[in-house]
């Protein structure tokens, strides 16, 4: 049994704002969160250690390597005791393992970024290391090396979410032709719990169903897709363009035509929402809209909602489908119209992805997309058309402050944050690597929290971004209550994921201790403690402990007579056989079903 | 016993549809599958054969102790090859060179490895091999001749195979081949472009200049004229959906990875009048899965290094056949190839004077040489495993017969283990 006592703790979900409570763990879940000092019903009598010593105090520098003190065999602030462990959190700031509902870390496009970019790694690099255990005395093991800065390589990803305190991060979008691909990568990626979103608004035989108006053969079809390709929730990227981009085309509005299919972006939306909630899967349908990325998209932004007509969905990244003004001519900011929008839809959760300035590798499933940005940037452009599915394409890029444009996108993400009243429904994300790296969540953070910091930044950017943006009118400062909930609490409950994002008894023990600082980026960049599964695995934003998460899908029951259908539209469609499509259960070393409604 | 859908592991095609009939542990016969494959599962055997050091046959704890002792001892080992096992295996092998502190390298390095550098420079317009079946009418070979070296490429994804628009095959297309020489494939072209060796990189610069509208004022470039060239611009600006394949004629002559930069910017620029795409046709099984687990597990696709504890990338310093001609590797572990048959001469030399570990289920000509050889199962044949097309596509590897012999990936934990304590 471990115990994280004294605690200032952060629980959304179970409404606890920064009250002081102990938090008992055992075998990987929590068994109890109650006030301090009452012991436990479970498990017998914890003795709490006289004289444990606290890192609430210190101040977070080079001394806190201290803390791994092997010559006393203990960490600093952990006291052992008989059969369990007391973790001392009194000054410090308790709240779940961050749970990321949409990056890119794992699969055939991510690969390719990495493959295609070595300018990207070269100077950023993470060393073998070896983990000492002080609890334990000796060598705990090895941690490998890696490289890359925006698109690192799976170990150094796994290493670098959790010395951040995230413990679950879902797969934005793998096409199920390549789902072995990203399951064998999420195998090599520690740390985490995952799940992968699999591409579906460009697939052959959902449009086919469409056309012939059979959703119920649509819906079937998806079960089985699903638990084919081992994923968690149906994406949608760009319905239709995607499939037009390989006619060198795309589509513009919800009703233009799929070519060879006849059927429309606002179908294949409105039908993917309907088999969701049939199949009554744990996430909602999760929705890279039409127009990513040009100017004037918020109207048909807001058209994709409205098109919805109430059933449920996430729209991800959404900075990127919130620009007024005309097509072709100058970007303004349409964070106001598209906070509207999601303020009245209570049906829709929306992620930010909010832009980092610096370097950041573009990776999407929309084909045309990834073309304009080689052709508007001059960069080098990776395109791979997906038979019979999907499409996608890699574009390296840089965010400037001093490039208005770019300038206009970091106000519209803030604007959007600032914006949406309801925490529970606007998520922090930079859609990784699309919009700058996830280890610059932090920074996101003290942005969020702190009004002087952001109205530094604001000072900082292109003049004509700021003229008449709304930003500087903005005063409105998120507490740690509502950073937990965009982090975790919100993500947890959109994606449906019971035992995460909480510290309820039978939640995941998935924790992470905070130091309470004045600089939150600081506060957040290297949490005090990271435990998964009731163990702790960082600790002073270093990993200690290699652990495997698990894989996380759904597997919902679905007619079998399909099957004839399927081993036909194989041999019409693919160049792969039926039978040797599904991702086998032996791919998955270790995985959880998560139950359908 | 009859296994349908087996996928033949031997090159990059990775066809699916191969029929096994299996009797008694052996293979009786196979089906639907090209000669190349068909002696690959016929010849399979299923008899035990002991590691040796020294050519003395051991048990194997004692083989793996060897290897292990040769490889802690070395200063700058070498892990070589991996394009003829599992993915599986492939991830252990980086594992394990990662805590040696090792260079890895695969045979990307002597076939493609020209193709990533040009890749890294231009980016790559590319796309599934099913695209290529269902819609493309333009279809051009350029440096590679896979009626001999692919041979169910054409029917299965490129030139009569029947898709949506284009069901009536090779009727449907327009075949082009560029080459030195007139070959198989060639023969059944509609165009055939004969370029002098070494010339492409100038035949890609004309296309390029032609497709900008330019109108050099020369008849003729690297033997090829440029009214042939000026109507083949005009056929890819034509087509509803063009690729261009390309093998080693193209990256291993002339300027090597600057005709891969120029062919890539050639696709990606056809892009403005109609969709282009291009794709290495890989030679081994699973090349193009090393391509994979290297670049997911480092960063990198070949030539990389840890000794400074973390990957370094760095083709012509840390490919293989560099590290061995500059005698800079001081021992070596080949897995599932055999660089002594195709190296260089001083490359191949260095290998036979350096203690050599060699995991392959066949007695290739680096087994003969080296100090320890630990004959492993075969993937597809008799260990089941992943493998990656030529295309990116992953395929299961499956186990058709039963072989006493342990997997590449076995015997790598084994060595991880070993060398870890």
């Amino acid at each position: 049994m471990i115990g994280i006592i004294n605690g200032e703790v952060y629980d959304p979900q179970n409404g606890i704002n920064g009250e002081v409570r102990d938090i008992w763990i055992e075998d990987g879940k929590i068994v109890s969160t109650s006030p301090p000092l009452i012991p436990p019903k479970v498990g017998g009598e914890i003795p709490v250690p006289a004289g444990l010593s606290n890192p609430a105090a210190s101040p977070p520098g080079p001394a806190l390597s201290l803390a791994l003190n092997t010559a006393e065999g203990k960490v600093e602030g952990l006291g052992g005791t008989e059969g369990g462990q007391i973790i001392d959190a009194a000054g410090l700031v308790v709240m779940p393992g961050g749970v990321d509902i949409h990056s890119h870390i794992v699969g055939a496009k991510v690969n390719a970024g990495r493959k295609f970019r070595p300018e990207d790694h070269r100077d950023h690099v993470r060393a073998r290391g070896v983990l000492i255990s002080p609890l334990e005395g000796g060598l705990r093991g090895v941690t490998r090396s890696g490289s890359g800065y925006t698109v690192p390589s799976t170990f150094m990803t796994g290493y670098g979410y959790a010395e951040m305190g995230y413990t679950t991060v879902m797969e934005a979008a793998t096409a199920p032709l390549v789902a072995r691909h990203t399951h064998e990568e999420l195998e090599d990626t520690p740390m985490l719990d995952t799940g992968v979103f699999i591409t579906m608004g460009n697939n052959h035989f959902i449009m086919k169903c469409i056309r012939d108006g059979q959703r119920e053969k649509a819906r079937d079809y998806v079960a089985w897709l699903l638990g084919a390709s081992k994923g968690y929730a149906i994406k949608i990227v760009n319905p239709g363009g995607v499939e037009n981009w390989k006619w060198g085309r795309n589509v513009g509005e919800l009703d233009d035509e799929v070519i060879g299919f006849g059927v429309t972006p606002r179908q294949i939306v409105a039908t993917l929402a309907w088999i969701n909630d049939e199949l009554g899967l744990p996430h909602v349908p999760h929705i890279h809209g039409i127009n990513l990325g040009q100017t004037g998209n918020a109207r048909t932004t807001v058209e994709t909602i409205e098109a919805l007509e109430g059933r449920r969905a996430h729209f991800c990244h959404l900075q990127f489908l919130s620009y007024a003004g005309e097509p072709g001519k100058s970007l303004r900011s349409g964070a106001a119209e598209i906070a509207r929008a999601v303020n009245e839809h209570p049906n829709v959760t929306v992620d930010v992805g909010q832009v980092i300035f610096g370097e950041a590798t573009t990776m999407t499933s929309d084909g045309p997309l990834q073309y304009r940005l080689h052709k508007l940037t001059g960069n080098k452009w990776l395109n791979d058309d997906v038979e019979g599915e999907t499409g996608g394409g890699v574009v390296p890029m840089q965010y400037k402050r001093s490039n208005p444009i770019n300038a206009i996108q970091w106000l519209i993400g803030l604007e959007l944050f600032l914006l949406i009243d309801d925490p529970w429904r606007v998520f922090l994300t930079t859609d990784h690597p699309n919009a700058g790296p996830f280890f610059y969540y932090p920074q996101v953070i003290k942005l969020l929290m702190d009004r002087d910091y952001r109205a530094e930044m604001l000072a900082g950017i292109h003049r004509r971004a700021r003229k008449g943006a709304l930003l500087p009118g903005l005063d409105r400062e998120y507490s740690l209550y509502e950073i937990a909930i965009v982090t975790r609490a919100g993500t947890a409950r959109a994606l449906g994921l019971r035992n995460k994002g909480h510290l309820g008894v039978g939640a995941d023990a998935d924790v992470t201790i905070y130091r309470k600082l004045d600089d939150k980026e600081a506060m957040f960049a290297r949490p005090y403690l990271v435990l998964k599964d009731g163990q702790v695995v960082a600790c002073d934003g270093q990993i200690v402990r290699e652990v495997q998460g698990r894989t996380l899908y759904v597997a919902p029951p679905y007619d079998p007579g399909i099957e004839a259908d399927l081993r036909a539209h194989f041999e019409e469609c693919y160049t792969i056989s039926y039978d040797n499509y599904p991702v086998a259960p032996e791919y998955l070393t270790r995985s959880e079903v998560i139950p359908c409604a | 016993m009859r296994i349908e859908n087996v996928v033949c592991p031997f090159c990059g095609c990775l066809c699916d549809d191969i029929v096994v009939e299996v009797e008694g542990n052996r293979v009786t016969a196979v089906k639907k599958v090209c000669s190349s494959g068909r002696s690959l599962f016929v010849n399979a055997h299923t008899g035990a054969a002991s590691p040796t050091v020294d050519g003395k046959e051991v048990e194997w704890p004692e083989a793996i102790d060897a290897a292990a002792r040769i490889l802690t001892d070395s200063a700058s080992p070498l892990i070589y090859g991996l394009s003829s096992t599992a993915s599986e295996a492939q991830r252990k092998a980086i594992a394990l060179a990662d805590l040696l502190g090792a260079s890895i390298d695969s045979t990307s390095s002597v076939c493609h490895g020209p193709t990533t550098i040009g890749i890294q420079s231009q980016g790559e317009p590319t796309c599934t091999l099913g695209e290529v079946k269902h819609r493309a009418d333009l279809v051009i070979f350029w440096g590679c001749n896979p009626a001999e070296a692919h041979q169910r490429h054409f029917a299965r994804y490129s030139v009569s195979a029947r898709g949506k628009l284009t069901p009536q095959g090779r009727k449907d297309r327009t075949v082009v081949v560029v080459d030195v020489r007139p070959t198989r494939s060639s023969r059944s072209a509609d165009i055939f472009l004969q370029p002098r060796p070494g010339c492409d990189y100038e035949v890609l610069t004309a296309l390029r200049a032609l497709l900008k509208g330019e109108t050099p004022d020369i008849t003729d470039v690297g033997g090829v004229g440029v009214a042939q060239l000026a109507d083949l611009v005009e056929r890819m600006k034509g087509c509803r959906f063009g690729v261009i394949f390309f093998g080693m004629g193209v990256t291993q002559t002339g300027g090597k990875y600057l005709n891969i930069t120029e062919l890539l910017a050639l696709v990606a620029e056809l892009n403005d009048h109609t969709r282009f795409t291009a794709m290495p046709m890989r030679g081994h099984g699973n090349v193009a899965g090393a391509d994979c687990t290297l670049t997911w597990q480092t960063g990198y696709p070949f030539a990389i290094n840890f000794a400074r504890g973390y990957p370094q990338y760095n083709p012509g310093e840390f490919t293989a056949v560099d590290m061995l001609a500059r005698q800079e590797a001081d021992a070596a572990l080949i897995i599932a190839s055999d660089p002594v048959a195709h190296f260089p001469r001083q490359a191949a030399q260095r290998l036979s004077q350096i203690p050599t570990i060699v995991l392959d289920p066949e007695m290739n000509l680096t087994a003969r040489e080296a100090k320890v050889v630990l004959p492993t199962a075969i993937y597809g044949v008799s260990a089941a495993g992943t493998a990656y097309r030529m295309d990116n596509v992953p395929l299961p590897l499956k186990k058709v017969v039963d072989s006493p012999q342990p997997t590449d990936e076995q015997v790598l934990d084994w060595m991880i283990e070993r060398v870890k304590t």
